[in-house]
């Protein structure tokens, strides 16, 4: 991804509404998400902010009851057509959960390289050094160049959010979703995390969903805020956290609310 | 209020160690080779071993284990996986009558429809009853240890491009697959131990065979047969049987305590 191509809308949304049986958890958003740019969801808890989240790679409809209307488009591909593989859709747009979910049963090498076993037949040096560039990527490869081949549980929490972000980018996706992945870790190791987010986004563009409005002052490029299933309002993160058009979003930020 | 959980605890284990004890007392002392590798003597006559017992148990837990373990564990996935299906509610509903019926009634059922049919006892019957036992207990480990592991691993792995089948089988169900073959090694054990389904199917035998079409001994069978025989020597072989029959629990179990150790305790 060259840098000049920054800022070029990467996934719209248009009239997204989305659903769990007959209650619409999120309404009528239409929003554009820029490559290369990080972009923070923020809002109160049940605002909608996850749920919106979780259908930009179809994951939300893995909730039984749930469906969507309207639209999503990945670089201009509406994600939800009829003959869209939802498999390699999902390696094009990766995510990562608020708490670690290394697999238990596979080595550090294991987790990083599952990845990247599904989308094509590598030899063995050509996987040896994608993993070891996932993992120094994520920042994680001084810590466990040692010990590939060791439990993947045997990490810290935060060493374990690494390993998930390294799992997840390995396989180069075009779009990195990150659901509050600092929500469970200590502050030492959130702020690996945010400064991981000014290397990721050299080569993805990020989608992070957060309920700490400091970080997402810290770390994003936009700023998306929901409220009560709605976008109140997106724009740059500079003029959301000063100046502001909604007086909802005003509210929020201020901690008026929420 | 401690006092009386310690109480409960040793009435507990009480029955345990006096049958333990009981065993080795009456039973280990006709413990020997021959124990193991001889088949019986004549009526009236000292010694003789139970191989053919041995023998008969082996091969028909190993045929009902075949039958058995695949269709159980196979339900038990699909039951865990589609949980809301009515096929699924369905067949957890039936494992859990069948898990509470009385296993001579599967007996009567391997009887009448193999035995009956045949017109001659066999050790196919007695398997057929065994693994008919065994399928609603290891389908229901099965569904139980699926159910343990974590949603947001099956997610973690949807959302890394996992197709849904190789979520569940090479994410979900490795993870609890020591649980699984926990609950496949107890049913082993379990069946290893009944007698009533083979009574009128297996039948019991003097003779040692290996062919699973003719009337089959078996461990418990043994049990029941010497220990209500008049020979004192029957009934020593009885005792000792039933210690074997203790001891292969034993054996299993600490199998068990293997194989849910996680790889990854050792240097790989």
């Amino acid at each position: 991804m060259a840098l000049a191509e920054a800022g070029r809308p990467r996934i719209q949304t248009a009239g997204l509404t989305l659903w769990y049986e007959k209650t619409a958890a999120v309404r009528d958003v239409s929003v554009s998400f820029g490559s290369n740019r990080v972009h923070a969801l923020i809002g109160p808890s049940g605002c909608g902010k996850s749920t919106f989240l979780r259908s930009l790679n179809r994951m939300h409809e893995e909730t039984p009851g749930a469906s969507v209307t309207g639209l999503v488009t990945l670089d201009g591909e509406n994600i939800y057509g009829p003959k869209v593989d939802l498999k390699r859709l999902r390696r094009r747009v990766g995510m990562v959960f608020q708490k670690p979910t290394p697999f238990p049963t596979m080595s550090i090498y294991d987790n990083v390289a599952a990845g990247l076993r599904l989308s094509r037949q590598a030899s063995r040096p050509v996987l040896n050094d994608e993993v070891e560039k996932a993992l120094t990527f994520a920042g994680l490869w001084e810590e466990v160049k040692d010990r590939l081949h060791a439990s993947a549980i045997a990490l810290s929490g935060g060493q374990q959010q690494r390993l998930c972000i390294a799992r997840t980018i390995a396989p180069e996706p075009e779009v990195v979703l990150l659901d509050e992945p600092t929500a469970s870790l200590d502050p030492q190791s959130t702020q690996r995390i945010e400064e991981l987010l000014f290397h990721l986004k050299e080569r993805f563009t990020i989608i992070i969903v957060t309920h700490n409005m400091q970080q997402a002052a810290r770390v994003s490029d936009t700023t998306s805020f929901f409220y009560l299933g709605e976008l109140i309002e997106t724009g740059p993160t500079r003029h959301i956290f000063t100046t502001p058009t909604e007086q909802r979003t005003e509210a929020y930020i201020t901690g008026r609310f929420g | 209020m401690v006092a009386l959980l310690v109480a409960a605890t040793v009435l507990a284990v009480l029955p345990l160690f006096l049958i333990l004890g009981t065993l080795v007392v009456k039973g280990a002392g006709s413990i020997n080779l021959d124990f193991f590798i001889r088949r019986p003597v004549p009526a009236g006559e000292s010694g003789g071993g139970v191989v053919h017992a041995i023998v008969g148990t082996l091969l028909m837990v190993g045929t009902a284990s075949l039958v058995g373990l695949p269709i159980g564990i196979g339900a038990g996935i699909f039951a865990s996986e589609w949980p809301g299906t009515r096929l699924a509610q369905a067949t957890r509903f039936i494992a859990d009558v069948m898990n509470g019926t009385p296993s001579i009634v599967v007996g009567v059922f391997a009887w009448t429809w193999i035995v009956a049919r045949q017109r001659h006892f066999s050790g196919f019957a007695g398997a057929m009853a065994l693994a008919v036992l065994m399928i609603p207990m290891v389908m229901r480990t099965t569904e139980e240890m699926i159910k343990l592991v974590p949603h947001s691993l099956r997610e973690a792995a949807l959302a890394l491009g996992y197709a849904r089948w190789r979520t569940s089988l090479s994410v979900v169900v490795r993870t609890c697959f020591p649980g699984i073959v926990t609950g496949v090694l107890l049913a082993v054990a379990r069946v290893s131990g009944e007698t009533a389904p083979l009574l009128f199917t297996a039948l019991g035998s003097q003779y040692l065979n290996t062919d699973i079409r003719q009337p089959m001994a078996a461990l418990p069978l043994v049990v029941y047969t010497y220990a209500n025989g008049p020979y004192d020597d029957w009934h020593r072989l009885a005792w000792a049987t039933a210690l074997v029959l203790i001891l292969v629990v034993l054996v299993l179990s600490l199998l068990t305590r293997l194989a849910t150790r996680s790889r990854f305790d050792g240097p790989r």
